[in-house]
């Protein structure tokens, strides 16, 4: 059996609502994993790298011993920086040929993708589910 | 005791007044407490009157509707928002496409200045709060036609906020009247355009053009103030016009320059807002007016007969005349939103911030830009009505037909007749013309000069109205003949001799004794039957209001 089919058997024995218990303040539910798994299209395909999640959000927290009182957010790091504005001129474009080289198929000069967004299956469904 | 409030109603073109309940449903006065008569109750409770524009429908209760607009406008510039490919309509497929536009890795955004200013623009003109700092965020969703798998927008601080747009609203079935309307903006934002996807259902695959992908878009958010698909159509037209007349967006719904979904929920006055469904794939203001009142009464039906809304997107299908459902919509999106970390805050000047010795390139002063706004179609519209003495609602289709201002102006340039006249032949004759064989403007084949030409010659009497519309119709066959030319041709010239005028009256009165003695005593008709007597005798070449001063004279 594949490690994932394992994974899978592993989270419907123990139920739908199990949480995952952790050292830390965070207790992360299937139904986040599962989520995460659907938004961002990654694979949590195994209890360590959903461990692995937690340490990183226990990790995070800590941000929160620090005493923020009447200090402004930071937006990002460059935030004194200048913001650069272009000039309106054309300067690039026309490499069509160069760019559709990079996939895998296509369809005079159209980029082939396919047809509209593939739902993933559901939770139940997944045992059948073929990694492409 | 909770007073009973009074709620405004609205509903397609019925405006009413409508009671509410604001409490308990106390009631004072009849003993009676019968429910069929509440109404009774309600009103002798009242301090003023109760008013209904509108038949109840069934159960009586009525609805409102309640429709939110979010515009997406392609920005008018040369090169796209954060790259420097060029922005065109029509070019062969992936040509205008850059590195960064094609999301490959190593590549970073560079803000274009034009569609900066393009944004302030708009906000100002639309009576916004520009925020001097504004900062770039990431939507991520996932779709073939966003290379990126995210979208760089503003949705922490944009650009602009709490803006008004001002518009106007033929009331009543016949046009004739304006109402003045406003309907606020939240915001006003810049963003990037995605790519193009032409659906292949036979082969069962989608072809990716990425032209349009990483054009500035300014996305306008309304707030819900709407009430109906008139009051919709009128404020995307107005905002069209605005965006035209301030050069920053073409505008252009069938070219998808700009792209309207609206949000619209309906609910009884007083209670709680209904669950709304959004409308997309509108590429025409008629279709959007009426997809968004089709919307709403198919949601007042599905309510009324006990079904429910849900949440969902819808698209208008045209050919049908309704909205269906949308595939490929899996419940609520979640688009995790992030700052964008590649694009440090914008930051905007006014005059007074300015730094001093900065590159004038790379800054850009709010006040500078408002100072050369230009003409606003309001303000416009007001100088018309004060110049020319026109009806607001003149002014308006002036404006809302392209090219005809100019037509209008041209003419007014070379004639001496008066502007109501020029006013009333542009837009009755030469309008109605147009509209019956579905014209453009620039596609008249009567000419402004050519109508310039004919209101002089009506101006100095040399041709009465009558004939003046058969010199129209002569010259709309676009023959290149002058309307002089039309008048000596048709003969149509007024009967310039005024002794041979009477003499023609007095010989028609002496024809007919016993219309003349009808007329002396005093019956309008026969006065009327007699001047149209003489213009046959003269070949409808006499001025009638002059025929009649002859006739009044010679029978007084």
């Amino acid at each position: 059996m594949s490690a994932r089919a394992l994974w899978l058997a592993f989270r419907s024995g123990l139920g739908g609502r199990q949480a995952f218990s952790t050292k830390g303040s965070g207790r992360i539910t299937v139904e986040v994993i599962e989520h995460l798994e659907r938004l961002a299209l990654v694979d949590f395909g195994s209890r360590e790298a959903v461990a692995r999640l937690e340490k990183a959000i226990a990790f995070a927290d800590r941000l929160r011993e620090v005493d923020t009182d009447g200090v402004e957010p930071m937006e990002s790091v460059l935030e004194d920086r200048c913001l650069y504005l272009r000039s309106d001129n054309v300067a690039e474009g026309n490499c069509a040929e160069e760019l559709l080289q990079n996939s895998r198929q296509v369809v005079e000069e159209y980029f082939v993708a396919p047809p509209g967004n593939i739902s993933l299956p559901k939770l139940g469904e997944q045992e059948s589910f073929q990694h492409s | 005791m909770a007073a009973p409030m009074l709620r405004r109603v609205g509903l397609g073109r019925l405006w009413g007044f409508a009671w509410v309940d604001g409490g308990s449903g106390h009631r004072r006065g009849s003993p009676n407490g019968s429910t069929s008569s509440r109404r009774r109750e309600q009103s002798s409770v009242a301090q003023q009157p109760l008013h209904t524009a509108q038949k109840p429908r069934k159960g009586g209760h009525k609805w409102a509707a309640v429709v939110g607009l979010e515009i997406h406008a392609q920005i008018s510039s040369n090169s796209k928002l954060f790259s420097g490919s060029q922005v065109s309509f029509m070019a062969p497929p992936n040509s205008l496409v850059s590195f960064f536009d094609a999301s490959l890795p190593g590549t970073l955004p560079v803000l274009n200045r034009r569609c900066v200013e393009a944004a302030v623009m708009t906000g100002l003109a639309l009576n916004c709060h520009i925020n001097k700092k504004s900062l770039f965020d990431r939507k991520h969703y996932f779709y073939s036609d966003l290379p990126a798998g995210y979208q760089i927008t503003q949705q922490r601080l944009p650009i602009a906020a709490n803006g008004s747009l001002t518009y106007g609203v033929f009331m009543g079935n016949k046009q004739s009247r304006m109402a003045t309307k406003t309907v606020r903006i939240r915001q006003i934002q810049l963003e990037q355009d995605s790519g193009k996807s032409l659906h292949d259902d036979l082969r069962s695959q989608t072809l990716i053009d990425l032209n349009r992908a990483g054009v500035g878009l300014l996305e306008v958010v309304l707030e819900p103030d709407l009430c109906c698909g008139e009051e919709a159509a009128a404020v995307i037209k107005e905002l069209q016009l605005i965006l035209q007349a301030l050069g920053t967006s073409q505008a252009n719904m069938a070219e998808g320059q700009l792209r309207v979904d609206a949000n619209i929920s309906v609910h009884h006055p007083g209670e709680p807002l209904g669950v709304r469904t959004e409308v997309k794939n509108l590429n025409s203001i008629r279709f959007l007016a009426k997809a968004i009142d089709h919307e709403i009464q198919r949601q007042i039906n599905e309510l009324e007969s006990g079904g429910e809304i849900l949440n969902e997107t819808r698209s208008f299908d045209c050919k049908l005349g309704c909205t269906v459902p949308m595939r490929d919509k899996e419940g609520k999106q979640d688009y995790r939103f992030m700052p964008e970390p590649n694009l440090p805050p914008l930051v905007l000047y006014d005059s007074a911030s300015l730094p001093a010795g900065t590159e004038s390139q790379q800054v850009i002063n709010i006040d500078q830009i408002r100072d050369a706004l230009p003409e606003l179609p309001s303000a416009t519209r007001e100088r018309l009505v004060r110049r020319y003495g026109m009806l607001p609602e003149h002014s308006f289709t002036l404006l809302n037909e392209v090219g005809l201002l100019q037509f209008f102006q041209n003419v007014m340039k070379e004639t001496r007749a008066e502007p109501k006249k020029v006013t009333s032949w542009v837009l009755n004759t030469l309008l109605g013309y147009l509209k019956h064989h579905n014209l453009a403007v620039s596609e008249s084949p009567v000419t402004s000069s050519a109508l310039a030409e004919l209101l002089d010659l009506l101006d100095s009497k040399a041709i009465s109205s009558a004939a003046a519309k058969q010199v129209f119709e002569e010259l709309w066959k676009g023959e290149a003949k002058s309307a002089a030319q039309v008048v000596s041709e048709k003969q149509l010239e007024l009967m310039q001799d005024r002794e041979a005028l009477e003499q023609l009256c007095q010989s028609t009165m002496e024809g007919h004794p016993q219309v003349v003695t009808d007329m002396k005593s005093g019956n309008p008709r026969a006065i009327n039957k007699l001047i149209g007597l003489v213009r046959k005798a003269t070949l409808n070449r006499a001025d009638p209001a002059e025929i009649k001063d002859i006739l009044e004279r010679l029978s007084s």
